[in-house]
Order: C-alpha cells, then structure tokens, then sequence
C-alpha cells in the first residue's frame, strides 16, 4: 500500500457510503451489546429489507457514544438524529420516521451538556465508525497520517511533534510521552518493542475497553507511529482476557491492516517493517505494572521487578521496549494529523490535551466521557454527569481507583489536572472515576479497595504482601466496630511503611485510598471506632463485647 | 569495562565499579546491611525491602541489593526511619506465617530470628495472622515446612539458576502466595527434583530441613554458592 | 527502702519460665532483700493483691478464666512483665490457632477411644477461639521473649527495674532462646 493507493481507497470508500441516504448506526460496545443491541441490528436490517430501501439505507454497527446508562444508542446519519434507550421493537418506527420527524419519545438531546461540554480527541469518531471495518477507518482518513510520517518523516520529527504537543502518559502518571519515545530512540541495541498496555484493571474504569473496542485501528496506528518513531520491528497489544470483545476486535484489526500491508515487511516500500500480535493478561491487576506486565508477555509469573532499569533500557527480553496506556496512543494520530500546537492549546499549563474519564457510582450520566485537561469536578459531575440522582447529598468522588484517593465536596471547583489532583492526595490514574453520595460509608469504601489490592498483591514483597492484608484486617476490624483508637494508630502506621517500601506501585499506591479517607473524613472512622456507629448506615457494627 | 565511582556511604568516602550494586561496595567495605531476600551467588530480586537505603536527593527509598553505585552517590544505610521500616518488615513476616521459635528446627540458626534480634525486636505489635498452611513430608530426605516460609524465593533461585531443575516456583497471590514443588504436586513425587538439597540450604528459616533433624540442630551451609558463582565467574 | 511487691503469675505455659526464674538461685537471696513476693503460684495466696508493683505473666491467653485474670491484673499492677514466650507471642499454644478450638477439643476428647467420651464443660473454663499473646489483650510494659528465657536475662530485667531503670533485653534473649 502506498499513499496514492490509501487515497483512492479512501475516497471510494467514502462514495460507497455516501451512496446511502441514511445510514443507522447501532452501538456495539459492551454495555449497549449486553443490552441487545446486537438483535436492534438484526430487527433493523430486517424492516430495511422488508420496506425494500436496502439500496438507500444501511445499518451498521458502530461504537459507544458515551451515555452507556441511557443504551442501547442508536444514531441516524447524516442527519445526526441519536436515540436512547431503543429494543428491537422501535425498528420500525425509527426506519419508516427516516424521511420525516425523529421519534420523539427515543430521541436523545444531544444539546445537553453531556454531549456538548466535552471535548473530543480520542474519542473524536463518536461511535461513528463500524469498529471491524479497516475501511471505515480509512474512509475517516485513518492510516493516512502514519503512511505521511513513513514516507516524509525521520524519527526526530515525530518525537519532537509529540514533544511540542506535550502529552502526557494516559496510564496514570502523566509522565512525559516524548521522553520516553526518545529514551527508546536513542537506546542501544538493533531490536527493540513498543508494547500497549490494555490491561485495564481499577475497579469502575472503562476507558481503554471502549477505546480498544471503537477504535482498534486507532490504537493501532498509534503504535506503528511509535514503532516506526523508537525503530521497533515488533509489538503487542496486552490486553485483559476479561476483555473479549477488545480482543476479538484488535486481531481482526491486525489481521485486516496486515491485508493491506500496513503491518508487515517494507511497509509502503521503506525499509521499515512491523508486526504486532495480541497478547492476554490471565486476570491478575499487577500485570498493569509494567515490569510485571513484560514478564507476563515472557510467558513467565506475573510480577514486577525493581526499576532501573527501566523497560526503556531493558525491557522485553532485555531489550529496550516502548510501553504506553492505550489511551496515549490514541492521542498520537490527532496529534500528528492536526499539530502539535492545536493539541498544546488544549488543557493547562502542565497538562495537555484531554482526558477520558469513566463516571460511575451515584451519577445520573453513566458513561464515557472526554474532558479538556482543567475542566472542574463540579463541571464534569454537575454539568456532564447530570449530578446525583434520588436527590441525594454529594460527598466524595474517587478518581484513580486502588491507586488514587476520595475527594470530598470542598474540593468540586478544583481543575482535574495531574497536579491537583495529587495535592489533594489522589491521582489522576488511568480516568476512573466514582461518584459517592451520602449513603456511602467511607471506611466501607476504603476496605473495598484494601482488600482488592490485597487479593491483588503479587505477593513478591513483604510491606505489599502483608501490609495490604494486615490493613483489611483493620479496616474489617474498624468496620464492624470492634476496633480500639490504637488499632487506627497501626493503621497508619502501616500505611506509611506499605507507601513507602513496596517494590511497585500497586503496594507504593495501595494506602492512597486509606490515607485520602482518614484525611477528609476521620471522623467517620472515630464514629466506627468509639461511637460504634456507621453513619451511613452500610456497616454492620457487631454489638456483643470486643470479642476475643 | 565499567568505569569507577567514588561516592559517600554513611559519610564514608568510599569507590566502586558502575555495575556494582551499593550493597555489594557496602559489604566490600564493611558497611553492614541487613538483607533476608539477598545471598551472594543468586541473582537479587529486591523483594523482601530488608536493604533499602536512603539516597541523597531520590525521595524514593531505594533497594541496595539491585540499585547500581553512580559516581558522586551520598548513601544512607541506618536512619531511625530506616530502622522502623526494617523492625515493620520483619514484624510482618512473623506475623504472616506461623513461626514458632521454641519447636523449630533451625532455633537458633534461623536468619529471621536472628534479624528480630539483630533490630532488637522483642514482640510482634501486629496481629498475627494465624494461616493455615501445610508441610510436605513425602520428598525422602527433605521436608518442606510452608509455615516457616517467609517466600523470600531463595529456593526457587537456587534451583533454577544453579542445579538448573526449576522444580520450586511460586504460585498464588498476595499472602495466599506460597512456594511449590513442580506444579504443586508432592515434593516426594517430583521429577524435576535431583534431591542435590541447595534449596534446603540456602533456605534461612526451617522451612526447608533435612528430616531427622530436631529442634535447633538444623544449621544451614550455602558457602558452595559463592564457590559456584565464582567458578562460573558469575560473581565480581 | 521500701521493697517493691512482686507478683508472678500462670496462665497458659508449661512453667518453664517459672522454673528458669526459680535458676536465678544464689542471686535469689540478694533479690529476697528488695522485693516481697505477693502473689505466686510458689506462695499461698488465693486473691490478686490490690496493687502490685511488678507483675511477670508466664503463658498466653487461652481460656476465658486467663483472660478475666489478666484484666484484674493489668487494674492492680504498675509494671507488667510478659515473661517467655507464650506471653509474648503465643507461642505452642497459639499453635492451635490455625485450626481454632474446636478441632482440639475433638481430638483430645473424643478421637481417643474413651469410656463415656465427653467434652469437658463443668468446673473447667472455656477455651478462647483464638489465643492470644499477652499484649494483645492488655498493655504491657516490659517484653522479654524466650523459651525460657535464662535467668540472667531475668534477674538482669528484674534488678533494672528494681532500680528504677527500663530493662532492655534487646541482644539478650530471643523469640525460642
């Protein structure tokens, strides 16, 4: 495949769709396909048919559109009509209402700030694109900015693009994306790796899924970017096995790109040569941690290893390797396509561009969404999330899962940055974010996630090891009222030790939601502890003596 | 070849190849720091956070055992800090398995026992965990005792990089994580196992003993591993 | 001077540390000048003092009447001493805590092909779910590990304190010593 081909493939693509009047668009990722939007194509299909306007209108299958509570979408193109909440049995109506008004009752607003507050890069497709159609994504001008930068860019000029941009790693930490490119650039050795890591593991975190899901060529093109930038001849995208429909859509992803030369040997006629394969992860949340997720590629146990070196220098099989979050790669094409400048402008000071988030918990809005960097929590819960339902109180969002902390009321107007939010003892993580109100209990919430990063401690080190399962200890303790004022005392002793001395950032991290809970909301743990109360009323507090 | 460093170790202007570690410069000159994970002749893995020393403008705390001397280093190896975090690791340890001194085997030659003395620790603050764990008895010769197992992986190590077998891995996470023979089927029935015993001695509680042995008169003698890496020429 | 009141005390142990404290031998006499031994399994005296001043615990925690014992104790006691190892860390009969208590009872009392095979309920305390060590239940003041400990590590505490100063048994004895 050269340019001129990936052209005209493009443009007559582009004339076989636009030979449709109308074209549906059904949403096909998880949470609209759990809720049959699989059978909404087939009834669709089945009354285009039976109305005989195959040749004028065409159903297709597409990706999420954000609002997943209000699924199964279904979008009407070009006239950009979106309806909610669709069965199989609105087949008829939505078809025969096509040449006349939409139908009322399912028609989604999409002036409403859910969709309209957002600011869309990585999810810049909006669910448009059939997700297993490498044509589609070609018809939308994909793979046209990596076969550009094949043919007319050296190395340098991309990092220095993805340098001026100022992106951010997605993965959590927000570390400088350009750095580690040319740290892998510029490290010795003939073979190197760029590997994307889909090992998406925080509890309520959804970003990579859909984005893996909607867009695999996106990503992928992402990574041919990247490899083709570090001189890498080999990747994989590693991906959570829990993730079969991300799987199932990445290989055929792979499959269709090698069909078109895309991936494979002298890509474009250069002399540069790619391969990427699927590799899954067999369910364990340390395999997010890079050092553990290269051994688990190696086919050997799943845990980490300490840092330096880094995998830049030495990483799968000992060679230096590129390992970026899916979401960052998802960035590269944008950046790359539209400049670095345009993508530098959106966001802050120190945090670029925009972030996927993953709103859940007491939120009327449950879904996807794509802020600018900046953007306040109260804008993000209030305006796009569509604030707390059963007129219930607001008290805390966790952002950052296991790794990250609650951020209570006083803090809504704060800009969602990397900085900010580590002030306030979170982290921006991977884009996770729940919404509590006031019927949950926070010492309740920090147990859940001790004992999630207790079952999830690879078991290497000791602080992660036993300090995760002697903090749920206590914290099982507190919650049932049993526990004295110097069992908190130890608490937070061991999570200051457990921070501080664990070999990754699973055990370094795994406090955060503890240390965040006791900083803003102590008196709920005195009320456990001395009061023999749960104020929320979630735990249950055992009533008989301390019992031995 | 690797260029020499001169760095500050507790104060004490002291030099080092760059791709020596700074336990390994430390212990050259007769800078003591506590390990339990660590055994010179095996590859370091950094786990058990006994080594970690504290360096001039890294915020983090760092493991000595596999971070590499740079030129220039000011290296902490005791702080009162250091020391809390050490007495905590150690107390975790007892507190995780089921450690019973008094009817061990290795009473008195125990490395673990010996690093509670050493840190002057004289009860355990954090609730013991009580788990219940077995011992496999079936090998002829060897048995392996998981309560006394601190996982410090020494057993799979040996095995592994010098007999070569890799009959001893670790299975399971987080405390639940626990040392097995082959694919956690009998030691006795092993046959990977060359029954050449290292594990055994490089093990530095009684989790692994020879059979026979009462309390406190299992002693332990890993000397061969220095022996081995120096005639592979894997040691500096 | 006044001499200072000395308690020691049984729960659950084998008396070992009691025996090891009986080795002090000799030094005992030059301890008889400072010291009034209040309350002992060695002396006759049924009823815990209303304040002692140095109180050793042999044992652990295991029956409900150790655990009512240790709480008087810790009310009517200045400086508590877990002496050995039951006491500081559970020791051999916190062995039983992998299983619980159950499964101990059954073995001992019904297992065994006995006449009229009965788990003992009257006249005898009931057995603790879990045993623990001394410290987990009460605070305590003084720890000095070892099964026994030696009587120099004993009578090197005990003259500390005598003295007034806080015995440090760290390099002295050992969890096992």
């Amino acid at each position: 495949m050269n340019p001129e081909e990936l052209h005209s493939l493009a443009e007559e693509r582009r004339e076989a769709l636009d030979q449709f009047q109308h074209r549906v668009v059904v949403c096909t990722g998880t949470a609209c396909q759990a809720a049959q939007s699989r059978k909404i194509i087939e009834a669709l299909d089945g009354i285009v048919k039976e109305r005989g306007i195959n040749g004028r209108c065409t159903v297709s299958a597409g990706g999420c559109r954000g609002l997943c509570s209000a699924g199964p979408m279904v979008a009407v193109e070009p006239t950009d009509v979106l309806y909610q909440g669709v069965t199989p049995d609105d087949a008829a109506s939505i078809i025969d209402s096509l040449e006349s008004e939409p139908v009322k009752a399912l028609t989604c607003d999409t002036s409403a700030p859910f969709f309209t507050r957002q600011k869309r890069v990585v999810l810049e497709y909006e669910g448009r694109l059939n997700p297993e159609s490498i044509d589609d994504y070609i018809a939308a001008g994909g793979f046209s900015t990596f076969v550009r930068i094949l043919t007319e860019m050296t190395s340098g000029d991309v990092i220095e693009q993805i340098r001026q941009s100022g992106l951010g790693g997605r993965g959590g930490a927000g570390y400088s994306t350009a750095l580690k490119w040319s740290t892998v650039a510029k490290a010795l050795g003939t073979t190197k790796y760029v590997i994307c890591n889909g090992d998406e593991g925080d509890p309520g975190a959804f970003m990579d899924r859909s984005v893996m899901e909607d867009y695999p060529f996106k990503v992928l093109e992402g990574m041919m970017i990247a490899a083709f930038a570090v001189g890498a001849q080999e990747g994989f995208v590693y991906v959570r096995a829990e993730y079969p429909l991300a799987v199932k859509r990445l290989k055929q992803a792979i499959r269709q790109a090698e069909k078109y030369s895309l991936l494979g040997n002298n890509i474009c006629g250069t002399s540069f040569s790619l391969k990427l394969d699927v590799r899954l992860g067999a369910g364990a949340f340390v395999c997010g941690e890079e050092t553990a997720l290269i051994a688990s590629i190696e086919g050997k146990r799943g845990s980490p290893r300490p840092r330096p070196p880094y995998p830049a220098e030495s990483g799968l099989w000992g060679c230096p390797t590129l390992i970026n979050n899916v979401e960052t790669y998802a960035n590269v094409v944008p950046i790359l396509r539209e400049g670095a400048e345009w993508f530098a402008g959106i966001g802050t000071e120190r945090s670029k561009g925009t972030k996927v988030f993953a709103l859940s918990g007491a939120i009327v809005n449950t879904g996807l969404i794509e802020v600018p960097m900046g953007i306040s929590l109260r804008e993000i819960i209030y305006d796009i999330g569509g604030g707390i339902p059963n007129g219930r109180r607001f008290k805390a969002v966790q952002t950052g899962g296991p790794s990250g902390g609650c951020i209570p009321e006083q803090y809504l107007d704060m800009p969602v940055d990397y900085q900010s939010l580590a002030q306030v003892g979170s982290i921006m993580g991977s884009g996770g974010m729940i919404v509590m109100d006031e019927s949950s209990c926070m010492v309740d919430v920090a147990k859940f996630f001790m004992e999630f990063c207790m079952t999830e401690s690879c078991g290497k080190c000791i602080p992660c090891r036993v300090g995760t399962a002697q903090m749920y200890r206590l914290l099982d303790k507190i919650s049932q009222g049993r526990a004295r004022l110097q069992d908190l005392e130890v608490l937070e002793e061991l999570c200051d030790m457990v921070k501080h001395t664990s070999l990754c950032g699973l055990g370094q991290a795994a406090p955060n939601p503890v240390l965040s809970t006791l900083r803003y909301f102590r008196e709920e743990y005195l009320a456990h502890i001395v009061d023999h109360v749960c104020p929320a009323g979630v735990c249950k507090i055992a009533h008989e003596e301390i019992a031995l | 070849m690797s260029r020499v460093a001169t760095l500050k170790i507790n104060g004490q202007d002291v030099s080092g190849r760059e791709d020596e570690t700074i336990l390994e410069v430390a212990r050259e000159n007769g800078i003591p720091i506590p390990t339990l994970c660590q055994i010179e002749g095996l590859s370091n893995v950094g786990a058990c956070r006994m080594c970690l020393v504290e360096v001039a403008g890294i915020s983090k705390l760092l493991p000595a055992c596999t971070t590499r001397v740079a030129e220039g280093m000011d290296v902490r190896t005791e702080s009162e800090r250091l020391t809390h975090y050490r007495r905590m690791a150690v107390e975790m340890l007892f507190a995780e398995g089921n450690h019973i001194c008094s009817v061990c085997v290795s009473n008195g030659h125990c490395e673990l026992q010996g690093m509670a003395v050493a840190l002057g620790i004289d009860h355990i603050h954090l609730p013991y965990l009580a788990p219940r764990r077995g011992v496999d008895a079936s090998h002829e010769r060897f048995t392996f005792d998981a309560n006394r197992c601190i996982l410090c992986t020494r057993c799979v190590r040996v095995c592994d990089e010098i007999e070569g077998a890799h009959t001893w891995d670790v299975m399971g996470r987080g405390v639940g994580s626990v040392v097995i023979t082959d694919l956690n089927e009998r030691w006795g029935d092993s046959p990977t196992c060359t029954s050449c015993g290292k594990c055994v001695q490089t093990c530095p509680t009684g989790a692994l003993f020879i059979k026979g042995s009462a309390v406190g008169e299992m002693t332990k003698r890993n000397t061969f591993l220095t022996y081995i890496a120096q005639m592979r020429g894997n040691l500096k | 001077m006044t001499r200072k009141t000395i308690a020691t005390v049984w729960l659950d142990g084998c008396s070992g540390c009691h025996m090891s404290f009986l080795d002090i031998d000799h030094r005992l006499l030059d301890l008889a000048d400072m010291i009034e031994l209040v309350y002992s399994p060695l002396v006759d005296r049924k009823d815990f003092p209303e304040s002692v001043d140095i109180t050793l615990i042999e044992g652990s925690v295991s029956n409900q009447a150790d655990l009512d014992k240790i709480r008087h104790i810790r009310a009517h006691t200045r400086t508590l001493i877990s002496l050995g190892d039951c006491a500081v860390t559970g020791n051999v009969p916190a062995l039983r805590n992998t299983i619980g208590a159950e499964p101990v009872l059954q073995r001992a009392y019904m297992e065994p092909d006995l006449l009229n095979a009965q788990i003992p309920t009257v006249g005898v305390p009931p057995l603790l779910p879990v045993v623990r060590a001394v410290h987990t239940v009460v605070r305590v003041d003084v720890f000095i590990p070892g099964c026994p400990p030696s009587a120099d590590t004993i009578f090197n505490a005990l003259s500390d304190l005598l003295n007034d100063r806080q015995p440090s048994v760290a390099g002295k004895t050992r969890f096992g010593a």
